[in-house]
């Protein structure tokens, strides 16, 4: 995984993160609400962005967000096994996986891009998530893309394609994805 | 230009408490497009609603952002709202001010900040939405059962007596399932023939039920309210509108075969009815095993029959017909446990028989007229060995799941028996005992008290040893191998799903899980939908189930179907996918991941560079189509789009909240 050495100099005081959060209406926008109404308290660096499905997560909003200076950018679907729309978590989780792969090669610190699965019951979990994402941005500093990219070896890459797409992507990034 | 209205609401102090409203408020004014900013102490309040309705038409607004609650909360409200105003009730954004922003927030300037960004977020997606209209899909007034057993036939009866039209599909001849086979049902005893069958002739004779005998469902199109169901009628080379069903051509038949019904006990001729109750109560040549149909030469029951209703020229029949709402009662087999057991002899002895068989033993209309004879050398067994759990909870050789009803009818068995049979001895292997049901753990405890012998553990070993079949297996609870020297062995085996419903499935696109059942929209709140719109499940088709839940499970799945049908109309949601067929390049992705079959490929004719093209593009079913949008990412062309909320919505959405 890639080491990223902050120059905490270059960070402006009265800097905040600023995170965006895609979340299933279904699941984690529910979650979300519930969170509200058990008055749980997070910090408000994050932006919930309604979508009907993680299955409808298409990649470049991730990059459209990274490239007009989001500083992290969070995706939140359901379980995978409890989709509203029967399939399209799996589809999430495979784009996902794939993209923050390639997100990760182009230099992207890993968490900067977070991929969770939360239930509507899950306000806990949401908070939780929240936190983290916000407590990890926080410490890579401000979103730099033009910065330059400390060399870095990637994880090893399942030995083929069949084999990529079907294995539970353990091994690829545990936390995010089979959280 | 978009003329944007944007509604704030205090809640009270819900939201006032931590976000300043006015400042959000200040910051909507300057936002591109927006030219009305409102705040009001609670906006979902007649008064707050009336206010936003007369701001709307007084400055001639053409798209809403409000500013309360959660979406999940007052979406609807705000869209009945606007459905009384010029404007679109698609043209609407909700911006969370409660639930995800003031509620969680305790510091107000952050709040107000976040607040801020949320309304830009909203207000740059409204000013990308579209309005949309949600088309009335016409609700044909009839539905379609598939399956004729006691569940299907229950769904059947609860719809036409709430006076929809009902067609009945049965692949066999008669309708009455599995369950008319049974000899007595459980906990009461009250024989199953006797309340089947008049479920049986009810429905024959009901006025609203067609039922289509020896016939399956050959295809299928369409989207709820409106299936068309094409059903294949098989050649019964019989004219039912001359049969009287007198039974002469039955008596003359010189083939026989081997008897399904009687689970392959007794023979019956290639002309029959399935069983002598049968409904409709006329038989059917079978094919394969007629003479005159094979050979050309017999042709004696087109001698005997005095209607003259035979026809050996009949062929299978197809007819098409729109319905409203399909259910699923297909019902189950009993899992083929001879190739999974070789130690139970693999099927050798005929003295090992299925609990189906056993059935047919006991029953006094089955071959032995209810006496209980062995199969091999019809004498009377002494001793019976019933084993539980054959293919049930045994992962390794048949299925991990529990057959449910196998624990009560194995002490329906038991206590038959020695019913029967008042000097026999009877032995029970079993795993556990599950007796969840009204009046189950007494009928089991009776059965026990009646002089079963209950042995925990199962049996790994039958062997024949004379004309006894050794069966050997372990006491578990006291550890002891045993071993039981018996006439006859009953196996309760499991429950699989009935032959052909990967097909049928896959035709309606309804769901199965990894063991073949089909599945429900939801296991606990949804338990007799599916995931298609439309189509409902009913009995053992869904799982494993005893006639007790087989027959609520039918009410539930009726109950659907008749709220369903009593709509003239249904409204579709206007939020799916759309297709921009110049963009679309017809590879069919979207089609092959759409998970409702929503999406189909059709050649379609284009004006391109002032020539006619002929391309295939990809059509999006609005009765099927469910708006999830995987389509959408999935689409290389960019082709597709997901209406309400659109790339370009989403895209801006984003820009909104780095830039503005």
């Amino acid at each position: 995984m890639p080491v990223v050495e902050n120059n905490a100099n270059a960070i402006p005081e009265d800097w905040e993160p600023k995170i965006i959060a895609f979340c299933c209406h279904w699941c984690t926008y529910t979650g979300a609400d519930l969170a509200g109404l058990n008055r749980m308290n997070y910090p408000a660096n994050v932006r919930v962005l309604r979508i009907p499905c993680s299955g409808r997560m298409n990649p470049q909003y991730v990059i459209e967000a990274l490239n007009k200076g989001c500083d992290g950018v969070l995706v939140c679907g359901c379980h995978p096994g409890d989709c509203h729309y029967v399939t399209g978590n799996y589809y999430a989780r495979r784009r996902m996986m794939i993209f923050k792969r390639l997100l990760e090669y182009e230099g992207l610190e890993p968490g900067r891009f977070q991929v969770k699965w939360i239930s509507g019951a899950e306000a806990g979990k949401f908070r939780d998530t929240v936190m983290k994402a916000v407590e990890d941005v926080r410490a890579l500093g401000p979103i730099n893309l033009t910065r330059e990219i400390p060399y870095f070896e990637l994880p090893a890459m399942p030995d083929d394609d069949e084999e990529a797409f079907n294995a539970v992507p353990e091994e690829v990034f545990p936390e995010e994805v089979n959280a | 230009m978009s003329r944007i209205g944007v509604f704030l609401c205090y809640c009270g102090s819900n939201i006032a408490g931590t976000v300043d409203v006015e400042a959000v408020a200040e910051m909507a004014r300057t936002l591109p497009g927006v030219v009305y900013v409102e705040t009001n102490k609670y906006t979902c309040s007649d008064p707050g609603q009336e206010g936003v309705k007369n701001a709307i038409i007084e400055k001639g607004i053409d798209r809403v952002v409000v500013g309360p609650c959660s979406p999940r909360m007052h979406e609807p409200t705000w869209r009945k709202l606007l459905a009384d105003t010029p404007v679109n009730p698609y043209m609407l954004e909700v911006a969370n001010l409660r639930e995800q922003c003031s509620w969680v927030h305790k510091d107000k300037a952050i709040a107000t900040e976040k607040a801020k960004d949320l309304v830009k977020m909203a207000v740059a997606k409204v000013a990308r939405l579209s309005p949309l209209h949600s088309t009335e899909i016409p609700v044909h007034k009839k539905a379609l059962v598939i399956g004729g057993g006691i569940a299907g036939m229950q769904t059947a009866l609860d719809i036409a007596d709430a006076g929809f039209k009902v067609t009945i599909v049965e692949r066999e001849t008669s309708l009455g399932g599995k369950m008319v086979m049974l000899d007595k049902t459980f906990p009461t005893m009250d024989c199953s023939a006797c309340i089947c069958t008049p479920k049986m002739s009810e429905v024959g004779n009901h006025p609203n039920i067609t039922v289509k005998s020896y016939s399956e469902v050959e295809s299928v199109s369409g989207y709820i309210g409106n299936f068309e169901v094409t059903i294949r009628e098989k050649a019964k080379y019989i004219d039912y509108t001359k049969c009287t069903g007198c039974g002469a051509c039955e008596t003359k038949c010189p083939s026989k075969v081997i008897n399904e019904f009687e689970q392959g006990m007794s023979k019956r001729t290639a002309i029959y009815k399935m069983f002598p109750q049968a409904v409709p109560s006329k038989p059917v040549i079978d094919a394969e095993h007629c003479r005159m149909l094979q050979e050309g030469k017999c042709g004696v029951c087109a001698k005997v029959c005095p209607t003259g209703a035979i026809n050996y020229q009949d062929e299978d029949k197809l007819t098409t017909e729109t319905y409203g709402a399909i259910v699923f009662a297909t019902g189950y087999k009993l899992i083929d446990w001879k190739p999974l057991y070789p130690e139970y002899g693999g099927g050798k002895y005929p003295d090992v028989i299925t609990g189906l068989q056993f059935e047919r033993l006991v029953n006094a209309s089955g071959p032995t007229e209810g006496h209980i004879l062995r199969p091999s050398d019809n004498k009377e067994p002494k001793s019976v060995v019933i084993i539980k759990c054959v293919g049930s909870r045994d992962p390794n050789k048949g299925k991990a799941y529990c057959s449910r009803a196998c624990c009560m009818y194995s002490a329906k068995h038991a206590h038959q028996y020695l019913d029967k049979v008042p000097d026999g001895r009877c032995y029970v292997f079993y795993m556990d005992v599950r007796t969840p049901g009204k009046g189950y753990d007494e009928f089991y405890m009776n059965t026990v008290h009646d002089g079963a012998q209950y042995l925990r553990g199962r049996v790994s070993k039958i062997y024949k040893e004379g004309d006894k079949l050794i069966c050997k297996g372990e006491d578990t609870l006291t550890s002891q191998q045993v071993t039981v020297a018996a006439d006859m062995v009953v196996l309760e085996t499991a429950m699989v799903p009935a032959d052909g419903i990967d097909e049928l499935a896959a035709k309606f696109t309804v769901g199965r899980d990894a063991d073949g059942w089909l599945v429900e929209a939801h296991a606990k709140l949804r338990p007799v939908e599916t995931n298609t719109a439309g189509i409902y499940l009913a009995g053992t088709a869904q799982g494993p189930k005893d006639i007790p839940d087989s027959v609520c499970q039918a009410g539930a799945a009726a109950s659907k179907v008749i709220g369903l049908l009593n709509k003239d109309k249904l409204e579709s949601n206007p939020q799916i996918s759309r297709v921009n067929e110049a963009l679309c390049q017809g590879d069919g992705a979207c089609a092959n991941i759409c998970p409702y079959g929503a999406i189909s490929i059709v050649e379609k004719q284009f004006r391109e560079n002032s020539r006619k093209v002929t391309r295939p593009v990809a059509q999006v079913n609005p009765g099927l189509c469910q708006g999830c949008g995987a389509c959408t990412v999935t689409c290389r062309a960019g082709a597709m789009d997901l209406m309400g909320y659109t790339n370009e919505s989403i895209m801006r959405e984003v820009d909104a909240l780095c830039q503005w």
